[in-house]
């Protein structure tokens, strides 16, 4: 039952975290926007159709976006959504699995990307690894940082009953959310790292390489961006508002969390410019710092 | 039960010695700086708390360096940097990248050796001797790894913040003329390197320091 309504959670909301940061950015620009659920209705477009392949593309472009959208949905089953709501598998160690499994859905993406032969799509795949290559360090020194705080290497008590370690470790922690946030805006190429809005520009990173996708395949990818949003949105959420509450109310506050997460995604992305190319690493390289920051000062406290 | 209140100061002036280390203008860099010493001048309020009553000493102590650090300073600073009219880049020797990683390894090797310290008595905070070792070093960074005259004062000033949370170690039993001497003679300090930097500007239009080593006649 309750691993249907954490399942039921992470398939469903992921598209409406998008429409919302797309609504918040209308209404900064002035503008109405498209409707929240523009997402689901491209969705259902996008599956409807059949896709076009190019005839230089081989079997490796075909898997990429399954592959990638399958390693999302699992990376997904094992995060906790809080409360009443653990992860549905859980281990000691899946934190490194879930960010492995990060990584393989980039590489399966990377792969369809120079599969096409584009050299468009070759550059666009180049700043995708390079940059996640430099957003690792923070993630992983993240989750030290919250795995010596916790002493475990599972999500599920990583990230559950918050309250007492907000006393105990307050500044670090709060330097740990300015990381992740970071990240995830990283992960996800969104403003300040590059805009998701440009699609044929010589700056972008996450767009360029998923020109050739249509039909099936560009749904799949859409989706599992939009799901890589959520899960990394949910890590900071639980982070930064450590609320729990008995099952029915704490959905309603998990899924207020998560609007609270895309509205402030929205606000960074309608008050900052995108950053110049080589800016982008020295912020990646602060994250880290940040993190590293975090694990020292844990690490004292916790020896002590 | 940590104290939160002094966590927060503690990592702040951290957190803001590493803004100054990676931004690439000068005005940024005076104002993060000016921010840092606020951040610092809170800790002997904040600190004295802890054992009880707030003494004449640490509230003298809070003005005076407010007073001077937050706004004397960064204000004389401003304006030698108006009057020589540099272009306001810090032009460092190594890149702004680097020196944020370098920055953070130079913290783990604060926190690392903060540890093995022996202390004659204990700290006010656990997070007091390695955040003070921190700023030195990475003042110490900043005034080796920039070209500006002005940028190098900067790097002076947070490696004297360090200095001054490692004075309220002894708060207890320091007598404020010292630390009000440091004040002092920080602020003539900074008022002379002011006047210099005019100087050299005047003489050479630029105030980048490394072409100082070159004789000429």
């Amino acid at each position: 039952m309750r691993t249907a309504l954490h399942v039921l959670l992470f398939l469903l909301l992921p598209p409406l975290l998008q429409g919302v940061i797309n609504r918040v950015k209308a209404a900064f620009a002035g503008r109405r926007g498209p409707s929240v659920l523009q997402l689901y209705f491209d969705l259902w477009k996008l599956l409807r159709k059949g896709a076009v392949y190019s005839t230089t593309t081989t079997w490796a472009f075909r898997l990429g976006p399954a592959a990638s959208l399958a390693a999302l949905l699992l990376a997904a089953l094992l995060l906790p959504l809080g409360g009443g709501l653990p992860a549905p598998v859980s281990f000691a160690g899946d934190v490194i699995l879930f960010a492995y499994l990060l990584g393989a859905a980039r590489f399966a993406t990377v792969l369809a990307a120079l599969d096409t032969g584009s050299s468009f799509e070759g550059m666009g795949a180049s700043r995708e690894v390079t940059f996640s290559a430099l957003a690792e360090p923070a993630l992983f020194l993240s989750i030290a940082a919250l795995a010596i705080a916790r002493g475990s290497l599972s999500w599920t008590a990583m990230l559950s009953g918050q309250m007492q370690v907000w006393h105990l470790f307050g500044p670090a922690l709060a330097m740990l959310v300015g990381a992740l946030f970071l990240v995830a805006l990283a992960e996800n190429s969104r403003i300040p790292f590059d805009d998701p809005n440009t699609h044929l520009e010589l700056t972008m990173v996450h767009e360029v390489m998923i020109l050739d996708h249509s039909g099936p395949d560009l749904a799949f990818i859409l989706y599992g961006a939009s799901l890589k949003l959520f899960l990394l949105g949910a890590i900071v959420m639980r982070l930064a508002l450590p609320l729990e509450a008995s099952i029915p109310a704490h959905v309603a506050l998990f899924v207020a969390g998560m609007l609270v997460f895309a509205v402030v995604v929205g606000i960074v992305e309608s008050t900052f410019a995108r950053l110049r190319m080589n800016r982008v690493p020295q912020i990646l390289i602060a994250a880290g710092v940040f993190a590293a920051l975090a694990v020292a000062v844990i690490l004292i406290r916790v020896g002590a | 039960m940590s104290n939160v209140g002094l966590d927060l100061a503690l990592i702040l002036s951290l957190v803001l010695s590493l803004a100054v280390l990676g931004t690439s203008r000068i005005g940024a860099a005076i104002r993060y700086f000016s921010l840092q010493a606020a951040a610092v001048a809170l800790v002997p309020l904040l600190i004295d708390t802890r054992s009880g009553t707030l003494s004449v000493h640490a509230f003298v102590l809070f003005g005076a360096t407010v007073v001077l650090k937050v706004f004397g300073v960064p204000w004389l600073l401003n304006r030698s940097v108006r009057e020589a009219a540099v272009r306001t880049e810090v032009e460092p020797l190594i890149g702004f990248g680097t020196s944020l990683a370098l920055g953070g390894g130079l913290v783990a090797l604060s926190f690392a050796l903060a540890q093995k310290l022996p202390l004659p008595q204990k700290p006010g905070s656990d997070l007091l001797i390695p955040v003070a070792f921190s700023l030195l070093m990475i003042g110490l960074m900043l005034i080796v790894s920039r070209t500006k005259a002005v940028t190098q004062v900067v790097g002076y000033l947070v490696m004297e913040n360090g200095i001054f949370l490692f004075g309220l170690l002894l708060i207890e039993v320091m007598p404020y003329l010292i630390e009000l001497g440091i004040l002092l003679d920080l602020f003539v300090a900074v008022f002379v390197m002011g006047i210099v930097i005019f100087h050299i500007n005047r003489a050479f239009d630029h105030i980048d320091s490394h072409q100082l080593d070159t004789l000429k006649d």
